[in-house]
């Protein structure tokens, strides 16, 4: 076996173990009495020793990794998301042990889940680096800012399980449409999997012609059957699916339609789970929250962010400049994935600010977490595949 | 207690008036920075020494006491060939009257040059800027871009875009000696 | 203005809002306050207590938090509405009329409005930069009028305070003084151990750590101010350059905008992995991807002219240095550096033509032209001759019967030549361009037939010269520092007095991680024996607690 595989292997045992962990501390955060009883506490102590096995086995997919591709794993969406997903799990450890906490726990490592699992999904093949990327800057600015970003997370999760708590979900307000719609995108991203699993296990494939932007004829090859066509597409490919509509030239009908479907899935999915259960997620989740200490998951979304923002700052925009210097001859470019770095870092900043006013302490500091994650997501996904630019990885 | 009010009026007043100016300078400049050359009217025309095609060497500072008329050029430059021949021209009548023609031309090969010179029967000196230095000397962006230097080595104008004969005529006047 | 002066006898300047000797609220809102706000210990803020003049509302308006968040919000909000669509530093057109017209080409409606609207050069827009610099502003007035009354404040603060300052705090606590005269002096020697500095005085003890934190914002909104004052000095003629430099290999050239020096190019080297070689660890994404650079530089040697010498001079230049320019590894010189930008492969450099006689295809010979400098004949073969009449590098089109070349790049070279063999002495004119042969003069005998071309490559190098980078980077790190400061750091301080109708009482304050502070006090309370303390701001209610909550 091959140090790659070793390495794959590893990363899947992680993953497990999170799933195991999770259970674990749903183990420790119920219960009827209002003291933790003895069990709970082995619960939860089961459930953090799990949870620091299976990053350790992380560490290792990491380190055999590097090892194998001669550079930090983080050069392409797969290694950094994973990346990510890694030390989000390595945040909560940190902050698990400073404030006790398995309601943490049960949110923050589905997250990683999701996270590492979306990570999947994009090409997982080791990949030389291009010369851009030919720097011990890559290590360095690309792994402070995957951790300063994974701190912030953490403030989004003690953010969110506060919302699950206050938020009346017997009344129609604007609060409880927002906080569903916040469980309604991670069941999207679910979806996500769903559709890429099945159609790379299907090996679906169907290629067209078509005519770019430029106005010079291209091919392409889809990997899901395609909703939306290219601009004057012609298939190749025999049985491939006739598209629903043309696109435009500026619209990459293959990735509108990759979303298209992950939208379908998860809708469906999203469907299934109200109709089964009958209730919201938001619903079926707050017995969970109800006996969590609110102050203290004020306290750790605050914390999070004061920990995280200046291992923000020094990854994501002074090394980062440092390099861009370095190999673009410019240290700020105002490139999309720069400025969406930049609008993180000031939406962090308003929120230190807006701290200071005890108005803003509670449900509108939680709401502003999961916002500021949702920014720090919007980055790692939109700005990567959708906006391309220089500075996007796929 | 009023003379402290009163003091601290004045500090804040000269802050934010510092700070103002200084945004709106930086922005203005920023604004402007495209359009304006870093040579300007009245500077001192920059000296240069490059050859012609015949070998010769001409240093601008050889030509003081006579006005300059210093052409950018190339042959791919409709604009530019379209008033060589005006500039031939006018350069007979007032090469006795002490204005010189130097046309520097932007890195092409002889051969090019040569023939187009010949085609039209130019007589003033081409010059060949080879490595392109005495353009960025000039900070010359555009072609054609016309210099004229006055007898004393100072910069009288700058044209940029194509000039007629007339126009041609009444910038050799301007620059002719006294 | 008047002054307020307290109970206690000390004279406060207008507007503060607890005393500066003993701590008693001062304002009505204060008094009927919960808890006090001790975010700037009490102190006046400069601005709310001058208002008059216009110069103090401008004042007040750069000051308040709630305008800086504000201005943050805002500019964050424009600068995402400049990645909607791509800026134009980033679209491959130069002139404005070509990069109108892309947006409107590529986008279309949607595109032309965010053209015409200056959307797409967004960050250098005057109203953009108008927002960063009043954020500069804010920084610099909103920190000024607290850091200053902060730093007076904490720097005499007594130790005894009154009781309703200690009644108004977070964690506060009254009761029996259980151990007498000892309390104080374990108390003493537990804070001490906890690294607080602790003063005692006529049994009031005032236990306080790391006040230094509470500077830390106010150096890093330094830091930020200094790091805008670098950006701000770019526009200072001589800070700043920026400029593109193409060089074909084997070409010499002047650097723009740098005081006499030249670069030659020897050559530009593209390399990329081979599969056969990378195959055991990166095959697959080769063959998924196709090829994938490994490395490209230009191999460079670095010229200066000589002190005395003028532009246009390139007799005896002096070799300074010799490199290979990578991307991440520009070439240095004089607070200069040349990076490797972009390339492009395959410039035709010569070509090669047989002339040959149409009838017989019989060859006479060869010549080979040199697109950058052809010569004006050639020999061919034993006794012809090639005259080459005219050059048009980047062939257009026919104008009034010439040959136009719209551009000196060897892009698509033509030739006006006469052909002089030993059959046709009086010469045969033809013109050649790729894929056509036109005979102006009448049919020929000869022709050139087109043989083969030499290529080169052409590296796009980019100058810079950066004199504001060293106080960019002095701002970062003073930002870092500041923040660093500020967020891993806390003030704490903790007071314990022996009241005058012999309790105690104990109240603690940190303008961060009160969770922290409670450990430490209980810890105090332990060994000294203190009275229980409260926390008296919880968000839950009692009822709440009631519902089965837990602890942690």
């Amino acid at each position: 076996m091959t140090l790659v595989d070793i390495s794959g292997n590893l990363l899947f045992f992680a993953f497990v173990c999170y799933l195991v962990a999770t259970l674990l501390f749903g183990g420790a955060v119920k219960g009827s009495k209002t003291e933790e009883s003895a069990s709970e506490k082995r619960w939860g102590k089961l459930g953090i020793t799990v949870t620091i096995l299976g990053f350790i086995s992380n560490l290792g997919y990491f380190v055999t990794r590097w090892i194998a591709a001669g550079h930090a794993p983080v050069s392409n969406l797969f290694e950094f998301t994973t990346a990510f997903g890694m030390m989000i799990v390595g945040a909560f450890i940190l902050i698990y042990f400073i404030y006790k906490t398995p309601f943490l726990g049960l949110f923050a490592l589905p997250v990683a889940i999701i996270i590492i699992a979306y990570a999947s999904m994009f090409p997982r093949e080791l990949n030389p680096l291009i010369p851009a990327l030919k720097s011990y800057w890559l290590t360095v600015h690309v792994i402070t800012a995957a951790l300063g970003e994974s701190i912030l997370a953490i403030s989004a999760v003690a953010g969110l399980i506060y919302l699950l708590k206050h938020v009346d979900i017997t009344k129609r307000t604007k609060q409880r449409f927002w906080l569903e719609a916040v469980m309604f995108t991670l069941v999207l991203v679910l979806g996500f999997v769903a559709s890429s699993t099945t159609f790379s296990f299907m090996d679906y494939e169907a290629s067209f012609s078509y005519v770019d932007k430029e106005e010079k004829p291209q091919e392409i090859t889809y990997d899901t059957p395609a909703l939306f066509g290219m601009n004057q597409y012609e298939a190749l490919s025999p049985n491939a699916m006739v598209p629903l509509a043309e696109m435009p030239p500026i619209v990459n009908a293959k990735k509108l339609s990759t979303v298209t479907w992950a939208l379908i899935f998860g809708t469906v999915l999203y469907g299934l789970i109200r109709l089964i259960s009958r209730k919201s997620i938001s619903a079926l989740l707050q017995p969970l929250v109800k006996k969590a200490n609110s102050t203290l998951m004020d306290e750790i979304g605050y914390r999070a962010v004061l920990i995280g923002f200046p291992v923000f700052t020094l990854g994501a925009l002074i090394f980062a400049m440092i390099w861009a210097q370095e190999a673009w001859s410019r240290f700020w470019g105002w490139d999309p994935k720069e400025v969406w770095a930049l609008i993180t870092w000031l939406f962090y900043a308003a929120f230190l600010h807006l701290r200071l006013s005890r108005g803003w302490h509670g449900e509108k500091s939680a709401w502003l977490a999961v916002i500021g994650f949702i920014i720090i997501m919007f980055n790692l996904i939109a700005v990567n595949l959708i906006i391309a630019g220089l500075h996007s990885y796929a | 207690m009023a003379q402290m009010k009163q003091k601290r009026l004045l500090i804040r007043t000269v802050i934010l008036a510092i700070l103002i100016l200084a945004i709106v300078y930086t922005i203005y400049t920023n604004a402007t920075k495209e359009r304006s050359a870093i040579l300007g009217v009245g500077d001192e025309a920059p000296d240069f020494t490059l050859v012609d095609l015949n070998g010769e060497e001409h240093q601008l500072s050889d030509y003081k006491g006579q006005g300059v008329f210093l052409n950018f050029w190339g042959t791919w430059c409709k604009p530019c060939t379209k008033e060589m021949p005006a500039m031939d021209r006018q350069y007979e009548v007032y090469k006795e009257q002490g204005v010189q023609i130097l046309a520097v031309n932007i890195a092409q090969s002889n051969l090019e040059v040569q023939n187009f010179a010949d085609q039209y029967g130019l007589n003033f000196p081409i010059v060949m800027d080879r490595t392109k230095s005495v353009m960025h000397a000039y900070n010359i962006d555009p072609l054609p871009t016309t210099l004229l230097i006055n007898p004393d080595g100072k910069i009288e104008r700058i044209i940029t875009g194509e000039m007629t004969e007339q126009d041609i005529a009444s910038f050799m006047e301007q620059i002719k000696p006294e | 203005m008047d002054n307020i002066i307290c109970v206690c006898g000390h004279e406060n300047p207008k507007g503060t809002i607890l005393c500066g000797n003993c701590g008693r609220p001062l304002t009505d809102e204060a008094e009927k306050q919960k808890l006090l706000d001790m975010r700037y210990e009490g102190s006046a803020r400069r601005s709310q207590t001058y208002n008059k003049s216009m110069i103090d509302k401008v004042w007040n308006f750069f000051s308040s938090v709630k305008i800086g968040v504000s201005l943050i919000v805002i500019i964050l909000v424009a600068a995402a509405i400049g990645t909607i669509l791509p800026q134009v530093l980033y679209v491959p057109a130069t002139t404005e009329t070509d990069i109108a017209a892309y947006y409107e080409r590529v986008y279309g409606t949607f595109g032309e409005i965010y053209y015409k609207l200056g959307l797409s050069d967004l960050y250098g827009s005057w109203w953009f930069q108008t927002l960063i610099g009043m954020l500069g502003i804010s920084l610099i007035v909103a920190s000024l009028d607290r850091v200053i009354p902060l730093y007076k404040s904490l720097k005499k603060q007594r130790t005894r305070r009154h009781e309703s300052f200690m009644k108004r705090q977070r964690l506060f606590g009254k009761g029996q003084n259980t151990l007498g005269d000892s309390s104080l002096l374990k108390s003493e020697e537990k804070l001490k151990e906890l690294r607080y500095n602790v003063k005692v005085e006529n049994g009031a003890l005032l236990a306080e750590k790391g006040r230094f934190s509470r500077w830390g914002p106010y150096v890093n909104h330094a830091g930020l101010i200094i790091f805008l004052f670098g950006v701000m000095l770019r526009a200072l003629p001589g800070f700043y350059v920026d400029e593109t430099l193409w060089i074909r290999e084997g070409e010499t050239r002047a650097i723009p905008e740098t005081p006499g020096f030249y670069l030659e190019s020897k050559e530009f080297i593209l390399e990329t992995y081979d599969k056969s070689q990378a195959d055991e660890v990166f095959g697959e994404a080769i063959e998924r991807v196709g090829t994938i650079a490994s490395n490209y530089q230009t191999d460079v040697i670095l010229y200066q002219k000589p002190e005395d010498a003028l532009p246009g001079d390139t007799k005896n230049l002096k070799q300074i240095k010799e490199e290979s320019i990578q991307v991440n590894k520009p070439l240095k010189f004089e607070g200069f550096a040349v990076y490797q930008m972009d390339f492009r492969l395959d410039e035709l450099r010569s070509m090669q033509f047989s002339l040959i006689n149409k009838e017989t295809e019989e060859p006479l010979g060869d010549l080979s032209i040199d697109l950058v400098n052809p010569e004006k004949t050639y020999k061919v073969g034993e006794d012809s001759t090639v005259e080459l009449l005219g050059y048009y590098p980047d062939f257009s089109g026919f104008e009034d019967g010439e040959p136009q070349t719209k551009s000196p790049l060897p892009n698509n070279p033509a030739f006006l030549v006469k052909m002089i063999t030993p059959q046709t002495p009086k010469g045969e004119t033809s013109f050649v361009a790729i894929k056509q042969t036109l005979e102006p003069l009448g049919e020929n005998e000869y022709k050139l037939a087109f043989q083969n071309v030499e290529t080169r490559d052409v590296s796009g190098l980019t100058i810079r010269k950066d004199k504001t980078l060293w106080i960019l980077a002095l701002g970062g790190l003073l930002f870092m520092i500041g923040v660093v400061q500020g967020a891993y750091f806390n003030h704490r301080r903790i007071w314990i007095h022996e009241t005058t109708d012999g309790q105690l009482a104990v109240a603690a304050h940190t303008n961060k991680n009160w969770f922290a502070l409670k450990k430490e006090l209980d810890q105090v309370s332990e060994i000294a024996q203190l009275p229980a303390y409260e926390d008296q701001q919880e968000l839950e209610t009692e009822v709440d607690k009631k519902d089965g909550e837990k602890s942690s």
